[in-house]
């Protein structure tokens, strides 16, 4: 090349020194497909319609599909399943495995991932060939092809055995109501063990909904607190008498309407 | 006129050998989409670029409603989402740019790793975008937290208890991190916030500006 110590690049986009550069100038369209193309503008249009359509996408990503918010955080319910973020799940999931946790957790948790982390930073002089070509170099490829494989599966492995409806469940923004304790709904609530399920405040605990602004009328909450629902709730947990549960379903159904 | 005030500008500041450095230069055939169309796979990089730009934009137009307080922070992006016009999609792109950041950066690492574009003379470059992998990585742990809901708050406390894994100093790191050794709160959110529109931002951006003087000084790699 023209400059420094001679050093080969190939494909050579550099700057060239000004006494062997030439005047950039795009090629006439009857030359396509020609070998090059300036940067300055024509390529750069291209580029820009890449990025349009692209954010064409996105935006209608963003629309269709809200950011999603849970409720505010609290620090006091212990019944909460943690999940990190859907790029996080194949660390988390390691750490699941025996040798990856409990006495382990260092396995787990940094000389794993640091080994691979560590490999992909150090590539250059781990690899140090000069063959570019994938199937050339073959132990180049088949780690990485080994890391990608077990990513996928460990991130498969993760979200299989996440119970995604109690994830919603226990996460969702449940409106503020008061409730009376000291109504006989409430009471009749309390003595059929409404609230060891569903909270204290009706708010739903882990393995129960919220019970505030259900959309179910009277009926058929007293339907599902004779007969259960879903297999979740289990028939026979209301033992009062026909007047009792005709207090408990209208003040259920009468919360947060 | 805008040439005029070009002119003025380069004739104090002599910015013309600048703008060719940028702008001034050959994209060869084999990067070109328009000639190859397998040639796609190099787009992956410049999508990167303009997602992190995207996020940039979004995550400033987000901390002007945004209160890294653990009374205040879960309300304001409640109030973003569901009261400010626009709110849900300012805060839907910064949310789904994180996702599509990391995938766009994940597809341009496997490409320059299968075509081994990181051998010599380019080791510099690839050790950088490793290290911005990494940077984005943690932007999006510490960016998990901001909102304070319960998904927020749990991972972050598993975050840190693997962090705390670490041998030697992991009980350091996590002091660094969370602002105290058990209570993951006030000090927690307002550190993690620091890290997430300070701290990794600048680095972010210094890598970014060494990853592409590198590439404007080597070029691109050529065909295989």
């Amino acid at each position: 090349m023209h400059r420094g110590k001679g050093m080969k690049f190939v494909g050579d986009s550099r700057v060239l020194a000004p006494s062997v550069r030439k005047k950039m100038i795009s090629k006439d369209y009857s030359e396509y497909p020609g070998k090059t193309e300036a940067f300055w503008p024509n390529f750069l249009l291209k580029e820009w319609m890449i990025g349009a359509v692209f954010l064409v996408g996105f935006l209608c990503l963003t629309v269709a599909h809200p950011a999603p918010l849970e409720r505010i955080a609290d620090p006091t319910d212990t019944g909460y399943i943690p999940l990190p973020d859907w790029y996080f799940l194949f660390l988390y999931q390691l750490l699941k495995y025996s040798y990856a946790s409990g006495p382990y957790t260092v396995v787990g948790a940094m000389i794993m991932p640091g080994l691979a982390f560590g490999g992909l930073l150090l590539a250059p002089f781990l690899d140090r060939g000069t063959e570019r070509r994938a199937m050339k170099r073959p132990l180049a490829t088949a780690f990485m092809l080994l890391a990608i494989a077990s990513i996928v599966f460990l991130t498969w492995q993760s979200v299989s055995t996440h119970d995604w409806a109690q994830a919603e469940r226990q996460g969702k923004i449940v409106a503020k109501v008061d409730i009376d304790k000291a109504s006989a709904g409430y009471k009749v609530a309390s003595a059929n063990t409404c609230i060891t399920c569903h909270g204290d405040n009706l708010s739903g605990g882990p393995g129960a909904p919220a019970l505030i602004g259900t959309g179910l009328s009277a009926d058929e909450v007293a339907k599902i607190a004779k007969e259960g629902k879903g297999g979740k709730m289990p028939p026979g947990i209301f033992k009062g008498t026909d007047e009792e549960l005709k207090t408990l379903s209208e003040f259920i159904a009468g919360l947060g309407k | 006129m805008l040439n005029k005030i070009y002119d003025w500008v380069d004739e104090r500041l002599d910015i013309t050998p600048l703008w060719r450095d940028i702008a001034d230069h050959e994209v060869p055939e084999h990067v070109n989409p328009a000639h190859h169309f397998s040639a796609f796979v190099y787009c992956f990089g410049g999508l990167t670029f303009f997602i992190t730009v995207i996020q940039i934009l979004s995550g400033m137009f987000l901390t002007m409603y945004y209160v890294p307080d653990i009374k205040n922070a879960w309300e304001s992006v409640y109030y973003l989402q569901n009261e400010v016009a626009y709110g849900q999609i300012v805060r839907g792109m910064h949310h789904w740019g994180a996702s599509l950041v990391l995938v766009m950066l994940f597809l341009h690492t496997l490409r320059v790793f299968f075509q081994g574009a990181y051998k010599k003379p380019r080791e510099l470059n690839w050790i950088v975008g490793v290290l911005i992998f990494f940077v984005m990585l943690g932007l999006g742990f510490t960016g998990y937290l901001l909102p304070w809901d319960m998904k927020a708050l749990f991972a972050t406390k598993v975050g840190l208890q693997i962090a705390e894994a670490t041998p030697f100093i992991g009980s350091y790191v996590k002091v660094l991190l969370a602002g105290h050794e058990h209570i993951v709160g006030a000090q927690t959110l307002t550190r993690f916030f620091a890290i997430h529109v300070f701290f990794l931002p600048g680095a972010l951006l210094g890598l970014m500006g060494a990853h592409f003087i590198m590439i404007r000084k080597q070029g691109i790699s050529g065909p295989l």
